[in-house]
This record gives structure tokens, C-alpha cells and sequence, in this order.
């Protein structure tokens, strides 16, 4: 049995210690907002937060986050960071298809913690391990200059 | 690949014999260096000792997904590099990992240098985070994880041409003449 904090609350899981963490997450315990991407740390669909960093779930061992923080994009709207990102992405409808929106969301929050008034460099730098195939990139850049009060 | 490396094996060993029949000429021989350089400018150990950011894969291009080198080596402020990089080779071995996973730091870097100049690097205290003795110098080498996973890097990830008890056989004996460059 391996214990997780996730999103604030402790869960129990019955996991082998190499499972990827998103199987646990989307498969065990049905938190399935985190999406399965590439599989292999080169898309970025997969992004939750580990002590505030963005990380990718489909190969972080489920050992390796015990212990830490874990956030999901199921709890990000519960912040005020998470909220404004939320608006911003609602008022510019930045998602096309969506798929990669929830990671794109978790490095967004991560950077306007971290960065609150980021420049366009300080957005490539965090932003460029998310991809996104219908290329939304120019609404994401504008969604969080709009996040940070910066439109 | 064997031949190869009983060759550096020989010209190390033949190197260490002119040393000592010289009567310990300290730093002239950098033929002694060689066998090393083989090691460290590999894909393995140059690809991280870079400058602004680190490259990838057997050809050494620039990293993917643009990652930089931030200001403490660990990637930039919240694309680091254990976004990707775990304690231990993931995904099948697709996604490398160690314990730690980052650049080397600025000072150490190779990028741009030759043989005889990342040698020299090696053993400048300034440009190699203060080690002033050969053990000193030498113990990253032979003992840091990051080090270590160069010879089980995953994936069909090439290696150093030469194990790791050979790479450090060669070391301790450039180490014992004086950590001779090449001329």
C-alpha cells in the first residue's frame, strides 16, 4: 500500500512501486483530467505539480511521490492563481481540440507562481515542453499575459 | 570497439611507463590523457557540460523543448530538468535518469573545447569546483551517480569505450604523474 498527498488529501493506493504515477492517477483513483500523452516526458499532456513543479506523471514512479505534494488540474481552480488562469483561458477560448489544455493550464499556474508578471522569453522557457498540435500557442501566450494582468 | 580499447589501454600503459622512466616528469606526458578524453568527450559526459543548455543523443544536437540551463544548472524556473527526469532511467529506458539530473556547472564547461583545453580545465581549480589534488580531481569521475549512469544510460543510448573500472584505472595513473595534458 503506498500512501499519496494529493491535491491537499492523503490517498492509499495498491500500485508496484514502478508504476507510472498517471496510471495511479487515471487508473486507480479515476482522476482522469490528466491526460496520456506520448508516454515517454516529450509532450507534456501529462503535467501535475510536485512540490509546485511542473512534472511529468507518465514517468514519475508512483514511489517517487511519496512523501511530496501532488497537485492535479482537478484542484487547480481552488487557488486564486488557478482561478485567473481558468478566466483567462475561458475569455480567450484558448483550447481547440483541448487535449494538452489541462498540462498547459499546470505550467501556466506553476510559472505565474513562480514568475507572477512573466516576459514572452520567461513563457517560451517555461511553456516549450507543452505541446500542442492544433497550435494554440499564440492564445496560450495571450491567456497568461491576461492571467497576470499584463494584456 | 575491443581493439579500439586495448589500443587506449596500451598507449595509457605505455605513457605511464615513459613517465616513470623519465623519472616522474609530472605534467609532460599527456599521452595520458588520451584514454581519458576518450571517456569524457563522449555524448555521455559532453552533453551536459554545455553552456546555455544541454544537447542530446549520440550527434549532441540542442535539447529538445528548449531547455536552458537556468541560473543553478537545474533548468529554468519551472521547466527543470526533474520535470522529466527522474532518480532512474524511465519509460523503458527512453527518458534517462540519475539522482540529481543536471548541467554541469558553468565553470566545468566543455563546449567548444579540445582535448588538451578540456584537460586543462580538469585541472584548474578555478574552472573545476575547487579540486586542487588528483584524488580530488578524479572523484566525481569515479564515484557521482551522474557519472555512473553514463555506462547504463537505457535505450540504445551508446557508451564510454571502455568500462568504468578500466576508465577509473586510468585516471588514478594520470592522476599519480601529475594530470598531464596533451602538447
Amino acid at each position: 500500500m503506498i500512501s499519496l498527498n494529493i491535491n491537499g488529501k492523503l490517498v492509499k493506493v495498491e500500485a508496484e512501486a514502478d508504476t507510472p504515477l498517471l496510471w495511479v492517477l487515471r487508473d486507480e483513483l479515476g482522476m482522469a483530467g490528466t491526460k496520456y500523452g506520448c508516454g515517454a516526458a516529450l509532450c507534456g499532456a501529462c503535467t501535475i505539480h510536485v512540490d509546485g513543479q511542473p512534472t511529468r506523471a507518465c514517468v514519475m514512479p508512483v514511489s517517487a511521490a511519496v512523501g511530496k505534494k501532488l497537485g492535479t488540474i482537478e484542484a487547480v481552480g481552488a487557488t486564486p492563481v488557478g482561478q485567473r488562469v481558468q478566466r483567462a483561458w475561458a475569455e480567450i477560448d484558448v483550447p481547440q481540440c483541448g487535449y494538452c489544455q489541462s498540462g498547459q493550464i499546470m505550467a501556466a499556474v506553476a510559472l505565474l507562481r513562480a514568475i507572477p508578471k512573466p516576459s514572452d522569453k520567461d513563457i517560451d522557457q517555461a511553456m516549450s515542453g507543452n505541446l500542442c498540435r492544433c497550435g494554440t500557442y499564440p492564445r496560450i501566450r495571450a491567456a497568461i499575459h491576461k492571467a497576470a494582468g499584463q494584456s | 570497439m575491443m581493439r579500439s580499447l586495448a589500443a587506449m589501454l596500451l598507449v595509457g600503459l605505455c605513457a605511464l611507463g615513459q613517465a616513470q622512466a623519465a623519472g616522474n616528469r609530472g605534467r609532460d606526458d599527456g599521452a595520458l590523457f588520451e584514454p581519458i578524453a576518450s571517456v569524457v568527450m563522449s555524448p555521455r559526459c559532453l552533453n551536459c557540460h554545455q553552456a546555455e543548455a544541454p544537447h542530446q543523443k549520440d550527434m549532441g544536437v540542442l535539447h529538445a523543448q528548449q531547455v536552458v540551463r537556468g541560473k543553478d544548472g537545474h533548468g529554468s524556473a519551472v521547466l527543470q530538468c526533474a520535470a522529466c527526469h527522474q532518480a532512474t532511467n524511465t519509460a523503458q529506458g527512453k527518458v534517462p535518469g540519475a539522482p540529481n539530473w543536471h548541467l554541469a556547472p558553468l565553470s566545468m564547461r566543455w563546449q567548444g573545447l579540445d582535448k588538451k583545453a578540456v584537460c586543462e580545465q580538469m585541472r584548474d581549480p578555478a574552472r573545476n569546483g575547487n579540486r586542487k589534488t588528483g584524488a580530488q580531481v578524479i572523484e566525481h569521475m569515479k564515484t557521482d551517480p551522474l557519472v555512473l549512469w553514463a555506462w547504463s544510460p537505457g535505450a540504445d543510448r551508446t557508451i564510454p569505450p571502455m568500462s568504468h573500472e578500466q576508465f577509473v584505472q586510468m585516471l588514478e595513473m594520470w592522476a599519480a604523474a601529475g594530470m598531464p595534458c596533451p602538447g
